[in-house]
């Protein structure tokens, strides 16, 4: 058994050490924002943060976080998080959504660190983030809007 | 048993002979008639009336109900995978409905081909691709707003004692000049249950708030940006169990034994069972399963499975190429005379490697039999009726009692609109080898997703032009040698005097002036199982009639913009993107140093994209920095949607050429995932500009004719900064060679 913390609630994961924390969130906790593309940290659908850091949860094991603080996108809170999000839906960045909320937590990361993240900046932060419907312009897009009503 | 799919076909607007051959080949793409093969659904679930009771809200027809609290559901005969489907047909309703468009909410109907069958397959399936949905629901979407907004002022006149034609409809509120005033809730319950107008008017195009309102907000962005929207991945059913499968390792190979005793020790591992597409390892949750099938050993039968390599399939397909084509789609004047007597021929090859979709959620479908012995299906059921009809004799139950839940899904670009069912109907399998004890979810890896085949196919194309002494196009002709998707499928009733129309599309409906020329075909017999991929057969055409004529124009020594356009007609649709795009991307412009440009177009599903692309090197290779877009797509429904599309398309098609690659070793795929099949991302995402023709025409296709054009373009620019033609894909083979 594992405990952690999940958006803040406390979990006892009854899960063998060696289970990737992205199903034990979604398929133990039951939390469905957090998405599964690839089970190799190669596309970032499945980001979180641990800790407070970005972190692949498709390569984490949950014998490895004990007592670890996780948060995903149902648990994303601040002004930066809610300003990304409202953005990404006034510029209407996401098609099919699948791998959006591996986006907003990695941009919100980047803006958290970055109030002013250049082009290469962004590119750099969110390279680690596929998304098949190539939003990619408008999610650079998205992230200087952030930038620019943040700072406002 | 099949008729000839074609008969099937109706058009529901007239247009010229150009589009309407364009027009057809789009229904193709998402395999026009297939029903036919399969047995008409007679019964059909009342899905309105499903949705009504389950929302506790009034059915105004099978295209929407409206709850007393005025919420405005919408059900939705097309499929949405990112595209914006469900996006358009909300805004076709909610402006005859004068609704509250944050109000709107859509959801996946299936089950009543009367009602959802897809008018641009002629309206005797359901089913979403060939760029249709819009058009499929013009008019349709627009009458059943129109028809409910009148029933409810029809309600509101019977309550209020007035005449109907005194009350106004706006943002969701009736109100009439005597100050009496309520919200759409308030007349739900009554509207349901007045008569449905047969006839109905819809506004005059200068009454549109919401069509063609590039101010309108998607309805759906906010919910995907918070993680709450859902797929078929996040479908939870109480007592559900999770699969994973194990495939064949060769397509057309089968299993003859397993042995999956290690796998059942393993902790949360409920069973293993043998399906006939392959060994599912069924666990509590996916990790279970996961680990589950490390454990089980497979032996196979490879008799008759596909045992050649991408080498020895590409040189047979180059061999084949300088041969007589096996078939001709196009033959015009006498080109053979015609290559004799030009001053100047040039040839060239081109060849395309298979490519996978690669949609980010991985395929998945979720099963459960009922207590009242239906089979429920949850999905992504782009050809609903196919999957119906499979689950019904898979289950040995009658298709009226097999529903359909459509649920949206992470991509799919083709991928979900499969003839065999694919994932769907191993959903089934899975929960009848459990002996339905469980609901099950089919959930593929990344893996199975790239390894499972279903690709658009390897193609070479040989291409040959001659020129006259002016620097006129006067002799062309393209050999194009690969797998046909329709051929030996439901679908083959659609391949006629050996072409598949798919196989051709794009190339034997140049748009351009060319006295003499043939396009022809050799179809190849490979294992590989083949799919449209977004765009389909103008993945390849497009690219290597827009590359290859690039190389002409050079030949001839002129600008390839003049060019193109000495063969067009000045007012036509392709001169005027082309014109537009140079416009907007200053083609007349010098470019700074170091900045290359190249320009191509294409006519796919009905619209014709034109794109400029500006590329800069960058090591051994080019970045492409800057697209330039002009769109005609019919009237634009949505333009700031007909603008992701084209943004999208650019950013899907670029990722092909320039990183994607499916390639066998003995018959055994060598991609898995992300690592070796590496799609683009965000740092080799260039500027786009997206600029759309202003048009009355009704509404074509926009979520695949932005792909076509930005290969060749890109190839164009990078021949203009590297001096090296681009004819091998993807890019890197050709500058490596």
């Amino acid at each position: 058994m594992v405990t952690v913390k999940i958006n803040g609630v406390e979990h006892k994961i009854e899960a063998e050490a060696d289970m990737p924390l992205l199903w034990a969130i979604r398929d133990l906790v039951g939390l469905t924002g957090t998405k599964f593309g690839c089970g190799m940290a190669q596309c970032g659908a499945c980001t979180v943060y641990v800790d407070g850091s970005p972190t692949r949860s498709c390569q984490t094991f949950i014998g490895d976080i004990e007592g670890a603080e996780v948060t995903t996108v149902e648990g994303l809170k601040g002004k930066v998080a809610e300003t990304v999000q409202a953005v990404w839906a006034d510029l209407d960045v996401p098609q099919c959504g699948y791998c959006q909320s591996g986006q907003i937590m990695s941009a919100t990361d980047l803006l958290a660190n970055n109030p002013k993240p250049t082009d290469a900046d962004i590119d750099a932060a969110m390279s680690g983030n596929l998304c098949r419907c190539a939003t990619y312009h408008r999610i650079r897009a998205g992230i200087h809007e952030a930038a620019k009503r943040l700072e406002a | 048993m099949i008729p000839k799919l074609m008969q099937s076909i109706t058009l529901p607007v007239a247009r010229t002979e150009a589009s309407r051959r364009q027009f057809l080949l789009g229904a193709l793409a998402a395999g026009t008639g297939v029903a036919i093969g399969y047995r008409i659904l007679s019964a059909s679930p009342a899905l309105a009336g499903e949705a009504a009771t389950e929302s506790g809200s009034h059915a105004f027809s099978p295209y929407l109900t409206i709850g007393g609290d005025g919420k405005v559901t919408i059900l939705s005969s097309q499929f949405e995978m990112g595209q914006g489907s469900y996006n358009g047909i909300a805004t076709l309703v909610a402006e005859e409905l004068d609704a509250d468009w944050s109000a709107i909410d859509v959801i996946g109907a299936a089950g009543n081909i009367k009602a959802y069958g897809n008018i641009a397959f002629g309206g005797t399936m359901q089913g979403t691709g060939g760029s249709t949905s819009m058009s499929t629901s013009w008019e349709r979407y627009r009458r059943a707003g129109a028809a409910a907004r009148a029933m409810l002022v029809a309600a509101a006149a019977a309550e209020w004692g007035v005449d109907a034609a005194e009350i106004a409809v706006e943002n969701g509120v009736l109100s009439h000049p005597s100050g009496k005033s309520g919200g759409f809730g308030a007349f739900a319950a009554k509207a349901a249950t007045m008569p449905v107008p047969a006839d109905v008017k819809l506004k005059e195009p200068g009454d549109w708030k919401l069509i063609g309102n590039a101010e309108l907000k998607r309805f759906d962005s906010a919910r995907k940006a918070n993680g709450t929207e859902q797929y078929t991945i996040d479908v939870k059913l109480p007592g559900m169990l999770t699969a994973v499968m194990i495939h064949p390792p060769l397509f057309g190979a089968k299993a003859k034994s397993f042995d999956a005793s290690a796998a059942r020790a393993i902790k949360g591992v409920v069973d293993v069972v043998e399906t006939p597409r392959g060994i599912a390892v069924v666990g509590e949750h996916m990790w279970a399963a996961i680990k589950g099938r490390e454990a089980v050993t497979v032996e196979w039968d490879e008799t008759g499975a596909e045992k050649r390599g991408t080498p020895e399939l590409m040189s047979t397909y180059r061999d084949l190429a300088g041969k007589t084509p096996a078939a001709f789609a196009r033959k015009d004047g006498d080109t053979d005379a015609a290559f004799t007597s030009a001053a100047k021929v040039i040839e060239a090859t081109f060849e395309f490697p298979y490519l996978a979709h690669a949609a980010l959620e991985p395929l998945n479908a979720v099963a459960r039999r009922n207590d009242d012995g239906t089979i429920e299906i949850w999905g992504g059921h782009q050809l609903p009726d196919v999957y119906q009809n499979l689950a019904s004799e898979i289950a040995g139950v009658p298709v009226e009692k097999v529903r359909l839940n459509v649920m949206k899904t992470g991509g799919s670009f083709g991928r979900r609109a499969v003839f065999d069912g694919d994932v769907v109907v191993e959903a089934v399998h899975v929960a009848k080898a459990l002996g339905f004890r469980a609901p099950v979810k089919v959930q593929w890896t990344r893996e199975e997703d790239t390894r499972a085949g279903r690709y658009r196919p390897a193609y070479v194309h040989r291409l040959k032009a001659g020129i006259d002494e002016a620097g006129k196009l006067v002799a062309w002709s393209d050999h194009i040698v690969g797998q046909s998707i329709m051929a030996k499928t439901a679908w083959d009733g659609m391949v006629q005097n050996g072409v598949d129309p798919t196989s051709v599309e794009g190339a034997n409906n140049l748009p351009y002036a060319i006295a003499n020329q043939t396009v022809g075909l050799t179809t190849t017999d490979v294992r590989v199982p083949v799919l449209w991929w977004r765009s389909v057969g103008s993945t390849h055409t497009a690219f290597a009639a827009e590359a290859f004529l690039d190389e002409v124009a050079e030949a001839a020594g002129r600008d390839p913009l003049e060019f193109r356009l000495s063969m067009l007609e000045p007012d036509s649709r392709h001169a005027t993107v082309l014109k537009l795009a140079a416009e907007k991307a200053e083609w007349q412009k010098p470019l700074p140093e170091g900045r290359f440009r190249g320009v191509a177009v294409a006519e796919s599903f009905g619209s014709v994209v034109a794109q400029i692309a500006e590329v800069s090197v960058d090591g051994d290779g080019i970045k492409v920095e800057r697209v330039v877009a002009a769109v005609d797509c019919g009237l634009a429904i949505n333009p700031d949607q007909v603008r992701a599309q084209v943004e999208g398309g650019i950013g899907f098609g670029l990722s092909a050429i320039l990183g994607e690659e499916i390639t066998l070793t003995d018959g055994k795929v060598d991609q898995g995932n992300f690592d070796m099949y590496t799609p683009l991302r965000i740092d080799a995402m260039p500027k786009v500009e997206v600029h759309i023709v202003a048009s009355a025409n009704p509404p074509s296709g926009i979520g695949e004719p932005g792909v076509p054009p930005i290969g060749p373009a890109v190839a164009n620019a990078a021949f203009k900064a590297l001096g090296k033609r681009i004819r091998v894909m993807p890019f890197a083979k050709s500058l490596n060679a």
